[in-house]
């Protein structure tokens, strides 16, 4: 059996906190520099500009792109061939956001309690998902998310009778109530189907797929395309002063659910759309 | 073409800016956001002065990272202002006067505005890296407790904004979608 120790683990999820803050992946640092070519709203067009010269900043300098460096979302696909020796693996998550969020020089970001609201001064706990998967690899992405973004976030248990339209309806409904507060041009991720705990992790995993990868069913793919085609009528535009460029992308993510539901989230990412992965 | 403005901001000048308005803000401004905001107005429901002079000043929402070593500050881009809506009519009432973040206000604070003579800008969100550059020097004044949403002092050089909301409540996030879209008409 495939043994990886824990210490290997903070090392990586260390860097990977680095890296996704300072440089966006490549198939968002594309979507916007295809937003800025085709921006046809002279006003906003500079705005776009200006966003790939902060991109560009941030990589050669190797500063954060953007200053909420977010919550330290951590997704973990475990191989149920592989081992983890040396320690609790969520104490080693932790402690690499720990070292990632103070030697990157990342905002500390996170409060110990909801309501009584004091900083943790490290950015932890990280917010962990762990799926255990076939195979003997272990793939661990880093998401940094703010919360100018996910607090406009929203989730729906629509009835069944809602169907195609309804979900459309929230859809179209959750980008306009957001309007200029999350950063657009913005990343929507959906989910649908599942239960209420299920759903919301599907948009989430739908926000961080890859912009270059369409849903692989002809049917969600459709739809995404007609969701990305209606936000962007919406002419909110870059930072909401109007054009184009509301959304880079939209990305759907499904499951089965019951024959009395239809839940739907919506996972809003702002236009850094931080992820860094690696595979061990 | 841009306006340069120089802080205070002074009603006369505020007056004269117009939803819509490019701006390049040189002088002293004050980062603020919802801890720091929260305290302030604690301290003026028991009667104490505010730790920072405000009579037309500018208060910036963010919270900057920590600065790496030989540099001013850190990333340094707009937080979104709606989380400040509570609290942002008591320091108009008592002369703030311009407002630096991104995002949609509360119709109580355009007509706040309206009242006080203030303005709301508008900086670029996510545009963190290339705003620092038009940061020339940055110190704690106070709260220095709450890490990142400490109350700091900043010395901007021509730092680009945009003129959101006007002190007649001119509002660009209307305006502008509703001008773009009209032009998608006429095509």
């Amino acid at each position: 059996m495939k043994k990886i120790q824990t210490s290997t683990i903070t090392e990586h999820i260390r860097n990977l906190c680095i890296r996704a803050n300072y440089k966006l992946p490549e198939s968002v640092a594309t979507r916007i520099r295809a937003c800025h070519e085709n921006e046809p709203w002279p006003q906003t067009k500079e705005t776009l500009g200006r966003l790939m010269e902060n991109m560009e900043i941030a990589a050669g300098e190797q500063v954060p792109i953007c200053q909420d460096t977010g919550m330290a979302c951590v997704l973990i696909a475990l191989g149920q061939e592989v081992q983890i020796v040396g320690g609790d693996l969520y104490e080693a998550i932790h402690e690499g956001v720990r070292r990632g969020y103070i030697e990157g020089y990342l905002r500390k970001s996170i409060v110990s309690d909801p309501l009584r609201r004091v900083n943790t001064g490290d950015n932890t706990p990280a917010m962990i998902h762990v799926d255990i998967v076939p195979g003997d690899t272990l793939t661990i992405t880093v998401a940094p998310k703010g919360a100018g973004s996910e607090n406009m976030s929203r989730l729906a248990m629509l009835p069944p009778s809602a169907g195609r339209d309804g979900v459309v309806d929230f859809v179209i409904e959750t980008v306009k109530l957001a309007g200029p507060n999350p950063c657009p041009p913005i990343v929507v991720g959906v989910g649908l189907g599942g239960s209420f705990d299920v759903v919301a992790g599907l948009a989430k995993k739908a926000v961080l797929r890859p912009l270059d990868q369409p849903n692989p069913d002809e049917y969600y793919q459709e739809l995404e395309k007609e969701l990305l085609t209606k936000i962007n009528a919406l002419g909110l535009g870059p930072q909401g002063f109007g054009g184009e460029s509301t959304a880079l992308g939209v990305n759907i993510e499904t499951y089965p659910t019951h024959i009395a539901a239809l839940p739907v989230a919506v996972n809003i990412n702002c236009h850094v759309a931080r992820s860094a992965t690696i595979v061990l | 073409m841009s306006i340069r403005i120089t802080t205070p901001l002074t009603q006369a000048v505020a007056k004269t800016l117009h939803a819509g308005d490019q701006v390049l803000i040189s002088g002293t401004i004050y980062t603020a956001r919802d801890a720091a905001h929260k305290r302030l107005v604690e301290a003026l429901d028991r009667g104490e002065s505010l730790p920072i002079p405000i009579e037309d000043a500018i208060i910036y929402y963010v919270g900057p990272t920590p600065s790496k070593p030989g540099a001013v500050i850190g990333s340094a881009g707009p937080t979104s202002s709606y989380r400040m809506d509570a609290y942002a009519p008591r320091l108009m009432a008592l002369g703030l006067r311009g407002m630096l973040g991104k995002g949609k206000r509360a119709l109580e604070i355009i007509a706040a505005m309206k009242a006080h003579g203030a303005v709301y800008f508008g900086a670029i969100g996510g545009a963190a890296a290339l705003l620092s550059r038009c940061i020339t020097a940055s110190e704690v004044v106070c709260y220095e407790d709450l890490g990142p949403e400490a109350i700091r002092q900043l010395t901007v050089a021509d730092f680009p904004a945009t003129v959101v909301i006007d002190t007649e409540g001119n509002n660009l996030f209307e305006l502008g979608v509703a001008e773009y879209l009209a032009s998608r008409e006429h095509t």
